[in-house]
């Protein structure tokens, strides 16, 4: 679905910010991009919107058209950002809205989907008129992710959104993405610099490496899905969280 | 809900310490023998206020007159001019040098200037009220309409927003906060700006706005009136600043959480 062939991203050639990216990510997969602050995550995620071109040689492709292409054709393509950069002048009905009225997508059809992201991200009716500032981080992040979810994408992006959050409220929206991913099987790409939610959430991590930021390892993830909090505890996961450290840490060192 | 306590707490100390300066003022008036034309007492002051209240209300509304017309001139036309440099890069590169030029020319050197093409009279104290009170517009709301955080401008391309839609659904909304700032400064701007436009171009002696009654104050030594004048002149900058203000309250509330 999502393609980069030796994908490279320079604004001075003196510090590259991503060079020679080669990467495939199937239709339907959740892959984790993991790496430390300022590998290029957030940039190699740009490259997937097609927001951003990739420099001289490199492609970048989703679902076999340019990525610039694919996201104006298509419209299929959502990201959500570390911080969840809501409209503080829209009600949480109207910034769920946004993405469909850009796209003018006709008013009625506009009702039943952001009614159905609603439901899907589990906030109820007298959450939907009250206006951003009401609300606390946990559950801003949630209407910034119904907001993403609300076009039906295909390929979804996640720039880091829970990093902000704490611990405990990070590890329930990782169980709420996850049961969002198995209902409706997007393209999932999560950019985090926390290992323990890079495992638990995907099939592969793709551990990167900075200066200039390029991949170092990738690494399957064996647990099936669905996956419950308890796998956190169990002793493979703890010796998989060591073993995708001790590769982060070979890279900073 | 704020105690009755809390509220004294903020509204004592003020009124507290205007009352001692009007005290010690008055003591200093009475005992140090300082003659009435260097620094009439607060009770003559207010003799003379009372006294020539009628010239000073009608001088009040003349100068508000004159200042909230060329407020409200700088508010539309800064607001245009901010468009049109948020619309197209070489404009606001060629233009926005001369936009920074208005603010640096003092107004009282242009003042002159404008008596000699508009006359004298209320056109030449708004336009003058109006020139000194639109730089604060044009920056502020130029701000507004460009300082649109990056990752809005990305979710609104992203989904494949017009130029139309990210002008009037981001990026103009985003500008209100700012335009109510610029609107606050500006309003206080345009009072001193209409007062200092009477010292200039008065109303030829048939009505007379808070800088006639300055200068004829200073003019003819008679401090007590000049003093209240400058009173009347305060009252009108924080009469108008406040309306501003609640103005801009309501806007932001309505807009940003009803």
């Amino acid at each position: 679905m999502i393609q980069l062939e030796n994908a490279s991203l320079v604004y001075d050639p003196a510090t590259p910010v991503l060079e020679g990216i080669t990467l495939a990510v199937q239709r339907g997969e959740l892959v984790s991009l993991l790496g430390p602050s300022g590998c290029g995550k957030s940039s190699l995620l740009r490259l997937i919107t097609g927001l951003v071109e990739p420099s001289s040689s490199g492609k970048v492709s989703v679902d076999g058209q340019p990525a610039r292409r694919f996201r104006q054709s298509s419209g299929g393509v959502s990201l959500v950002f570390q911080e969840p950069r809501l409209l503080p002048w829209r009600n949480v009905r109207r910034n769920i809205a946004l993405p469909l009225e850009l796209s003018r997508v006709a008013a009625a059809d506009q009702q039943a989907l952001v009614e159905a992201s609603l439901e899907l991200i589990g906030l109820r009716p007298e959450d939907a008129i009250k206006y951003p500032r009401m609300l606390s981080g946990g559950m801003r992040m949630r209407v910034a992710l119904a907001r993403a979810l609300v076009t039906r994408p295909s390929v979804l992006l996640l720039d880091e959104p829970f990093a902000a959050l704490d611990d405990l409220l990070r590890q329930q929206l990782n169980g709420e993405l996850l049961r969002i991913w198995g209902e409706r099987q997007p393209t999932t790409v999560f950019v985090t610099h926390n290992i323990s939610e890079a495992i638990f959430l995907s099939q592969r991590v793709i551990v990167m490496a900075s200066h200039p930021g390029r991949i170092k390892a990738t690494v399957d993830v064996p647990f099936d899905y669905p996956r419950s909090h308890e796998l956190r505890a169990t002793s493979e996961f703890a010796a998989l969280v060591g073993e995708v450290g001790d590769l982060l840490r070979m890279e900073t060192t | 809900m704020k105690s009755v306590r809390e509220i004294a707490l903020v509204v004592l100390p003020p009124i507290a310490f205007f009352l001692l300066v009007i005290l010690v003022w008055q003591l200093v008036a009475q005992i140090g023998q300082i003659p009435k034309y260097v620094l009439p007492s607060p009770i003559a002051v207010g003799r003379a206020a009372w006294n020539g209240r009628s010239a000073l209300c009608g001088a009040i509304t003349l100068t508000g007159a004159g200042a909230l017309c060329g407020f409200a001139a700088s508010l539309i036309v800064g607001t245009l001019i901010a468009f049109s440099f948020s619309f197209s890069k070489l404009i606001k590169a060629g233009c926005y040098p001369y936009a920074v030029f208005l603010q640096t020319v003092p107004i009282v050197a242009i003042a002159p200037l404008i008596v000699v093409w508009f006359g004298y009279g209320f056109q030449s104290v708004a336009l003058i009220a109006f020139i000194i009170s639109l730089f604060p517009i044009i920056t502020n709301a130029t701000a507004g309409l460009t300082n649109v955080d990056r990752d809005l401008v990305d979710l609104f391309e992203l989904h494949n927003a017009s130029r139309w839609q990210v002008l009037f659904k981001l990026r103009v909304p985003a500008a209100v906060p700012y335009l109510v700032t610029g609107a606050r400064i500006s309003s206080g701007m345009a009072v001193i700006g209409a007062i200092v436009g009477e010292f200039f171009a008065g109303y030829g002696g048939m009505r007379d706005g808070l800088g006639y009654l300055i200068m004829d104050g200073t003019n003819q030594l008679k401090t007590d009136q000049l003093f209240a004048a400058v009173l009347a002149s305060t009252t009108l900058g924080m009469a108008v600043f406040t309306l501003v203000n609640i103005v801009g309250a309501t806007v932001l509330s309505r807009w940003y959480h009803a």
